[in-house]
């Protein structure tokens, strides 16, 4: 029952907060005058909104800054997101303000419920790690859209802030730290003439499964650079099918962290809204091995 | 050890900036950047030839035009550059611009983006809006969208010349 109504509020809570963004674009067409001077971006150009909040595909941040606010012109967006293995699900729901293509400001709260293993593991059926991330993203030079003539990528620079509900059992599971900051620098390049969309991310990281198992561990208790990628590529102005990857730390002895992979389809029928939803691939997660199961996210915002 | 990542990426920062002002400088021998001789009016292009054919040919271009500029002047963000312009001759010169592009029969004897956009005050939102109404217009033509695609790569790097508005 106290799941459930736990449950019940994050949901609420997007919903408010998606009200609350389409008033505010309505705010921001009156302040403008006409309404548009807003949502001046491409569709699909400012990202979806990834696992930890920021712009980017689903598992990795790309270089673009969120929302569709383009120079000159602020935007903003709500996220929620599902994800379903086998033993474990995750909700994840959050928003962004992106500012003059320039800077973007993120929050993220993941609840990641260990359903069964959680009552193998003596935790109780259920028990639920919860995440808050604050991020912010810089971008630093180039424009993945509109330099068709060069290779040069867009550059953007960010961190991510998160903190951890369960500090008590990071520690008895061997974790250093129940809070951590990744520091990341992504490349995102459109290849317009052959209709592909490619991204590069270095993060520094000592996040356990992105910091849903702590920070650091026995293993290791440094930051680690890790490589995540992704490729997309477009099918129409509004439909993109696309495939990522994310390299990650091995820290704890007790329970092996695997890499994670996806394939996704993006689809936002307007710049208001976008559906993206994969087919993810965890690898080990504590003691479930080849966890693997649906991705589903939608987006509103301006 | 907490104080070193910082620095790494900072360190990687500077590498990337490095790298990327080389390359813009090799890229680029123009060199001169915010001046309209940087990239052509209209660079020919011979492998976009079957492009060309995509687009239906001349025919194609010219009505597909008519629908461009359609779309501009339902456009509230794009039609007050174009409400009070000799939209006739736009439309000619356009279609003897991205001819030239897609490697047709055509010559480009407009005047460069720099000089036609000089005072006009465009910005990002501008220029993107329009990119759209062009979009639109080429999927109501059903060209392909790799085709649509292969021509707008060819044009958005203009956005240097046209672009005058932060």
């Amino acid at each position: 029952m106290h799941e459930f109504r736990r449950q019940k509020m994050l949901l609420v809570g997007a919903l408010a907060l998606a009200g609350g963004l389409v008033s505010l674009q309505a705010a921001a067409a009156d302040a403008a005058g006409p309404a548009d001077n807003i949502s001046g971006k491409l569709l699909l150009t400012g990202g979806v909104s990834q696992i930890e909040g920021s712009a980017g595909g689903g598992l990795t941040p790309w270089a673009v800054i969120g929302s569709y606010g383009t120079q000159g012109q602020f935007g903003a967006n709500a996220f929620y997101t599902r994800v379903n293995v086998q033993d474990y699900h995750l909700d994840d729901a959050g928003a962004i303000v992106g500012i003059d293509n320039r800077v973007e400001f993120s929050v993220a709260q993941q609840r990641f419920d260990t359903e069964d293993v959680g009552a193998a593991l003596g935790l109780g059926r259920g028990f639920t790690f919860r995440q808050n991330v604050i991020g912010v993203k810089v971008r630093l030079i180039g424009d993945a859209v509109l330099d068709q003539d060069s290779w040069v990528p867009q550059v953007a620079a960010g961190a991510q802030y998160k903190s951890n509900n369960q500090g008590t059992i990071l520690h008895a599971i061997g974790a250093k730290s129940d809070h951590g900051t990744d520091y990341y620098i992504s490349a995102t390049k459109l290849v317009l003439s052959q209709s592909l969309l490619l991204n590069a991310t270095l993060r520094l990281t000592k996040a356990n499964q992105i910091g849903i198992l702590g920070f650091g561990g026995d293993k290791h208790n440094s930051y680690q650079a890790e490589f995540e990628g992704s490729a997309a590529y477009l099918l129409s102005r509004n439909l993109a099918i696309g495939a990522e990857y994310r390299q990650k730390p091995n820290n704890l002895g007790i329970a092996k962290e695997e890499d994670w992979y996806d394939a996704f389809v993006a689809w936002a029928p307007t710049k208001h809204v976008s559906l993206t939803v994969a087919y993810a691939n965890l690898g080990n997660v504590v003691i479930k091995d080849n966890q693997h199961g649906l991705y589903a996210s939608v987006q509103v915002g301006f | 050890m907490y104080k070193t990542p910082p620095c790494i990426l900072l360190f990687a920062v500077g590498l990337l900036a490095g790298a990327t002002a080389s390359a813009q400088t090799t890229m680029q021998p123009a060199g001169s950047g915010a001046s309209g001789d940087a990239y052509p009016a209209a660079p020919r292009d011979p492998a976009l030839k079957p492009v060309f054919e995509q687009f239906g040919g001349k025919p194609g271009l010219v009505a597909l035009m008519n629908d461009f500029m359609d779309n501009l002047m339902a456009d509230p963000v794009t039609r007050p550059f174009f409400q009070n312009a000799d939209r006739e001759h736009i439309k000619a010169e356009l279609v003897d611009q991205f001819c030239v592009i897609l490697d047709g029969p055509c010559t480009y004897t407009g005047k460069d983006m720099a000089s036609v956009h000089r005072g006009m005050d465009v910005n990002r939102a501008d220029f993107n809006a329009l990119v759209e109404d062009l979009q639109k217009a080429m999927s109501k033509h059903d060209i392909p969208f790799r085709a649509q695609n292969k021509l707008l790569a060819k044009l958005a790097p203009m956005h240097r010349q046209i672009i005058t508005k932060p």
